[in-house]
């Protein structure tokens, strides 16, 4: 059940910390149990949930901008209708996401306000800007691919209403990918032009797509505890791999060259990426990427825009709500 | 802010073959309008069904998880409740 209101009552223990409670906790854990909204959970687990999934909540609602701002520009109505429907399947995620992370205990209210405070973070990927029609088909083909990546594993998390919302999103995201390979293999085929712009496309988005899978394991904050509580399946780095030796090929098949004239492949198959500028990484998620201040920007405006719908929707609700209970009363 | 939070709907859709209306997640709207536009929106972009319900997540009692022992466990002992417990001879064929 998707929801947080249900039995909560006077005397509430679910909070209390207790030993007992947690060894019985871990071991539902350990015998791959999910853990559902009411069930007892320390408040770490809580907390790390409430944060991970509402951060992918902000992520998919914040990954509509740098699409949106191609829709009325696509190159077609095919390409225009296609990358619509991609817009409203992230602002759906969005929603899926918002609604497991409130059977946390928080409201939307305030999983929405700490983002638009710049207090809760969003994916550092989409604080770069698109400046051309194959950013589009890049974002599909690696951001959604390493969103997809991430996901996958997701779907097995314990948490009950993070997997199920996962596994709804994983199915959707599959078109996403196709959709972006496709424009990208168009934009391959087409003149020398549309082929430059497909490769300076993947120059500018192919470190910031690696850096999404997160810090390096060695200084990872989250990766220990996230794995004893099988949210996370796969480390940062093994992601990471694993993302980069899917898409080489993707890249070869395509004739473009990935910008890293230090990668290659080892005796294991895989392919070996040149270290990764963390610093901006750590630039981009301090507020410094190119778009940052447009992002944050753009989403309080749609909020502010739209408080009087909120607020007329909910007269009206109300005025309903008195004047069926006056004719009751009659 | 100032506003009341919107409330909580719970959804349910029937699917194309013909099955009950299954849970398949929740939403905020202000009320049974909005929630079913919403519903379709958000839980109906391919297709999934042809029938949707929306119920005030305030309107819905769950059983308490803490009890699940002594809610489900008195099923798990009568195994004469299966059609497996019986024996038919091989002779009989499919019953």
């Amino acid at each position: 059940m998707y929801t947080q209101a249900l039995n909560t009552s006077e005397g509430d223990d679910r909070h209390i910390e207790d030993a007992t409670r947690a060894a019985q906790f871990q071991a539902r854990i350990d015998a791959d149990e999910r853990i559902e909204p009411n069930d007892w959970m320390p408040a770490a687990y809580r907390k790390t949930l409430t944060r991970q999934i509402s951060q992918h909540a902000h992520s998919e609602i914040v990954g509509m901008l740098p699409e949106g701002n191609w829709i009325a520009r696509a190159p077609s109505l095919r390409r225009k209708a296609a990358l619509l429907a991609k817009v409203q399947d992230e602002c759906g995620h969005g929603l899926y996401l918002y609604a497991a992370a409130e059977t946390l205990g928080s409201s939307r209210e305030e999983l929405v306000d700490a983002m638009l405070a710049g207090k809760a973070k969003y994916s550092s990927i989409f604080n770069y800007p698109t400046l051309t029609w194959a950013d589009i088909g890049t974002i599909g083909w690696l951001v959604d691919g390493a969103a997809i990546m991430n996901q996958i594993p997701l779907c097995r998390c314990s948490y009950g209403p993070y997997a199920r919302a996962m596994i709804r999103v994983c199915k959707e995201e599959s078109f996403h990918q196709r959709q972006g390979f496709e424009i990208m293999l168009t934009l391959c085929r087409g003149t020398d032009e549309q082929k430059a712009m497909a490769q300076d496309a993947l120059n500018r988005w192919w470190w910031p797509v690696l850096m999404m899978f997160g810090p390096p394991d060695q200084v990872s904050q989250h990766s220990d505890t996230s794995t004893k509580w099988k949210i996370k399946r796969f480390s940062n780095d093994e992601l990471r791999q694993k993302f980069v030796d899917a898409t080489v090929p993707q890249a070869q098949f395509l004739g473009l060259t990935i910008p890293d004239p230090g990668m290659k492949q080892n005796a294991n198959g895989n392919w070996e990426y040149s270290a990764i500028d963390w610093d901006e990484f750590k630039q981009v998620l301090a507020g410094n990427g190119p778009c940052n201040r447009d992002r944050l920007a753009a989403r309080r405006k749609a909020h502010e825009d739209g408080a009087w719908v909120r607020e007329a929707a909910m007269a009206y609700a109300e005025k309903r709500r008195q004047r069926s209970a006056l004719q009751a009363a009659e | 802010m100032a506003t009341p939070n919107i409330p909580l709907w719970e959804v349910f859709i029937r699917s194309r073959n013909g099955l009950a209306h299954k849970h398949v997640g929740s939403l905020h709207a202000t009320d049974a309008t909005l929630a079913l536009q919403a519903a379709r929106d958000i839980y109906t972009r391919r297709g999934e069904g042809l029938s949707i319900w929306v119920v005030p997540s305030s309107a819905i009692t769950a059983s308490d998880p803490s009890e699940k022992g002594m809610m489900f466990e008195p099923a798990e002992s009568k195994i004469y409740r299966h059609p497996t417990f019986y024996d038919v001879p091989d002779e009989v064929g499919h019953m």
